[in-house]
């Protein structure tokens, strides 16, 4: 016979006894899908950003229908991508508040002083092991960048050696959380206007010394904003749960920490 | 007694310039009094010490003030008498914060010593161990490992040998040489008294080439001793003083990969830790004092200065005249594996050997470019790695890659930074990968 043939023939068969196989194998040994999987994973963004705390979004997904997790945890997706979700589910959506990255440190280069001359890599988390970092303050933001790099969506920029979250942009996934080795980036509701811009613990005087927009610790805030701001130590910290909005607080502090919108 | 030229020497290492003829000559003072101590609580690897004074004490010199809590641990004495000022934070030449008790020293100083011991030659093992434990003895190399649970190595281990690390390879210091020089006889009770405890035969006492004088003063102090002590002359390299180098050079075995010189029957201690062993057990005094080098091109007088735990880098530099010049870096420690140091008021503590400090004529400043595949850090690396495939594992983030690529092997000698002719930051980067395995593996046994 011609080898053309042949050939034809043989691999022309071997193709249709395993089409044959695969197609009674699928409908004999098929494993029932929750098709809501599917749904779930379109209403969510498909960022994969890791910020519910799963690895990506169909893997969220699968957390909701077999963990019975919340399903208001994706912050990109926010209240419509928690509305589509309950709607699947038949649930309630719940309250889904929209958060942001703030940076907590106002010491740019102008305002707080560098004490050593740093020389290795530019990493935040490699300056910050390195005696403690350059910058005076030992609480304040180093500005090598670790956060704006592992943004996933470029909402960090770098202004005068100090981190500055974009509002709009950000996504809430708290990867800079975790990149910052200082802990100065918090998770705070976009709907709060101030913020005491610092973290150190230090004491007045010598927070004085190092930087020109440091917090005090002179508690005048305490008494204008009631219960939104308490001290931790020598420091003035917002209780985000019931954010300040007296406008006053910015002009009236000393150590001009308090801002709007950073 | 036997001296003998070592015959196996270690493949890699660096010969940087050693200067340590700036205070190799300069005979062991003493400080003179300090009135402000910040002793810290974790001078040593492991638990911080438990403070067991409090606020507004009175301390006598030498007096516990601090006990170890744990396996691994160490107790701190007071070094001067005086008031317990404050229990309070501090930063350590590291960088990172520790807590330490502040000493306002009295006028009229009461001394206190460590119950006696009639004679170490009959004294039980265990009584001498617990001495080298309660006087809070730590390896004064740079480590500061508790040497009471190096000196009792479990039972399945056998140790056969004892080896003195006098190599100081580090550039600059020279605290363990005049260590040698002048109290040879001391450490020479200290060698027989750890060797007591260890239960071996063989002590071998490592000495690089570059310290005749030192050799010449230990083989006189050792002259009477048996043909089981060794004085072994190491040639002149850096890191010789690294404790697996240091046992291939010695006894030409290896170490094995993650393994501990115990697992080849090697223990290995500084020269200020068996002086340090003599002073607890037949002085009964506490560690409370180290011998520090204050030396390098930008101090006017340099010096080896005994120094009470807790004094502010900022006194020992104005004992030695003060700053000659501008210095540019103030390094704790010798210039390879030292830290910089941001801050003057950091207080010196167990493991600081010596405070370098460099005009800037010494110091370069540099960027760093990307690897040009030279590979002469992969001829220095003394622990046969690859730095510079490390370095770029690191620098892409890819932490498992460096892994395996022996990123825990690394002692960080510095060897191979020093021989980059593109001025990579290799240490640090190992050291920045290090504390990211470091964090992860604590995050996965919290899980646990």
């Amino acid at each position: 016979m011609d080898p053309i043939l042949t050939s034809t023939v043989c691999i022309g068969g071997v193709g249709l006894v395993s089409a044959v196989a695969l197609a009674v194998a699928d409908k004999f040994l098929s494993v029932p899908e929750d098709p809501r999987i599917g749904q779930i994973t379109a209403c969510l963004p498909g960022a994969n950003c890791g910020g519910c705390g799963f690895a990506g979004c169909s893997d969220y997904a699968r957390a909701i229908l077999f963990q019975g997790l919340g399903v208001n945890l994706c912050s990109p997706g926010g209240a419509d991508c928690a509305k589509a979700i309950a709607a699947v589910m038949g649930c309630e959506a719940g309250d889904v508040e929209k958060q942001v990255a703030v940076v907590l440190c106002g010491g740019d280069e102008t305002e707080a002083i560098r004490r050593s001359n740093y020389n290795g890599i530019a990493d935040c988390a490699a300056a910050h092991a390195t005696a403690g970092g350059d910058k005076a303050c030992t609480y304040g933001c180093l500005g090598y960048g670790s956060c704006a790099r592992i943004c996933p969506v470029n909402a960090i920029r770098m202004e005068r050696g100090l981190a500055r979250v974009d509002k709009e942009a950000c996504i809430t996934c708290g990867k800079c959380v975790k990149a910052c080795p200082r802990k100065l980036i918090k998770l705070v509701p976009a709907k709060a206007q101030i913020h005491v811009l610092c973290r150190n613990k230090d004491k007045g005087p010598w927070v004085k010394q190092i930087c020109g927009v440091g917090c005090l610790g002179c508690r005048i805030c305490t008494k204008l904003a009631g219960d939104a701001i308490t001290m931790e130590g020598f420091l003035a910290v917002v209780d985000y749960t019931q954010a300040p909005t007296n406008e006053a607080l910015i002009d009236t502090c000393p150590g001009h920490c308090i801002r709007k919108n950073a | 007694m036997k001296t003998v030229h070592s015959k196996f020497v270690f493949k890699g290492g660096v010969h940087p310039d050693y200067h340590k003829e700036l205070s190799a000559g300069s005979a062991i003072e003493t400080m003179p009094a300090v009135f402000h101590l910040t002793v810290p609580l974790s001078m040593h690897l492991g638990a911080p010490a438990k403070p067991v004074v409090k606020h507004g004490d009175t301390v006598k010199k030498n007096q516990l003030i601090a006990e170890a809590s744990g396996f691994i641990s160490a107790p701190v004495h007071a070094p001067i008498g005086g008031k317990v000022a404050a229990i309070t934070d501090t930063v350590a030449a590291s960088g990172r914060p520790c807590a330490a008790i502040l000493i306002e020293a009295h006028d009229h100083e009461e001394v206190e010593f460590l119950p006696p011991i009639a004679d170490w030659h009959f004294a039980d093992q265990q009584v001498l161990l617990n001495r080298v434990a309660e006087a809070g003895i730590v390896g004064m190399g740079g480590a500061g490992f508790p040497t009471c649970v190096k000196l009792a190595p479990p039972p399945e281990k056998q140790v056969d040998t004892l080896i003195l690390n006098g190599a100081e390879c580090e550039p600059y210091l020279t605290s363990d040489h005049r260590m040698m020089v002048e109290h040879a006889e001391e450490l020479c009770i200290g060698a027989l008294i750890a060797r007591r405890i260890l239960g071996v035969k063989k002590v071998c006492v490592a000495i690089e080439d570059n310290k005749p004088d030192a050799i010449e003063a230990l083989q006189k102090a050792f002259a009477g001793l048996d043909d089981d002590v060794e004085i072994s002359i190491l040639r002149t390299s850096y890191p010789h003083g690294s404790e697996k180098h240091q046992i291939f050079a010695t006894t030409g075995r290896e170490v094995p990969r993650g393994g501990l010189p115990m697992d080849v029957g090697c223990v290995v201690e500084n020269i200020s830790t068996i002086y340090a062993i003599y002073d607890a057990v037949v002085n009964h005094q506490p560690l409370t004092h180290r011998v520090v080098s204050v030396t390098g091109d930008a101090i006017t007088r340099p010096a080896n200065l005994r120094v009470p735990f807790g004094t502010a880098y900022a006194d020992l530099i104005a004992v030695c005249g003060g700053v000659k010049g501008k210095a540019a870096k103030v390094v704790s420690g010798g210039p390879m594996m030292g830290f910089t140091v941001s801050s003057l008021s950091v207080p010196v503590t167990k493991t600081t050997s010596g405070i370098v400090l460099l005009s800037e004529d010494r110091v370069s400043g540099y960027t760093s470019q990307a690897c040009i595949s030279c590979g002469r850090c992969v001829e220095v690396c003394p622990m046969r790695i690859l730095p510079s495939e490390l370095s770029q594992c690191i620098e892409a983030d890819d932490i498992e890659g460096a892994e395996q690529a022996c990123l825990m092997d690394c002692l960080e000698c510095g060897s191979c930074a020093y021989v980059c002719p593109a001025h990579r930051p290799l240490v640090h980067h190992v050291r920045r990968a290090k504390a990211i395995v470091a964090a992860k593996r604590a995050e996965a046994a919290a899980k646990k």
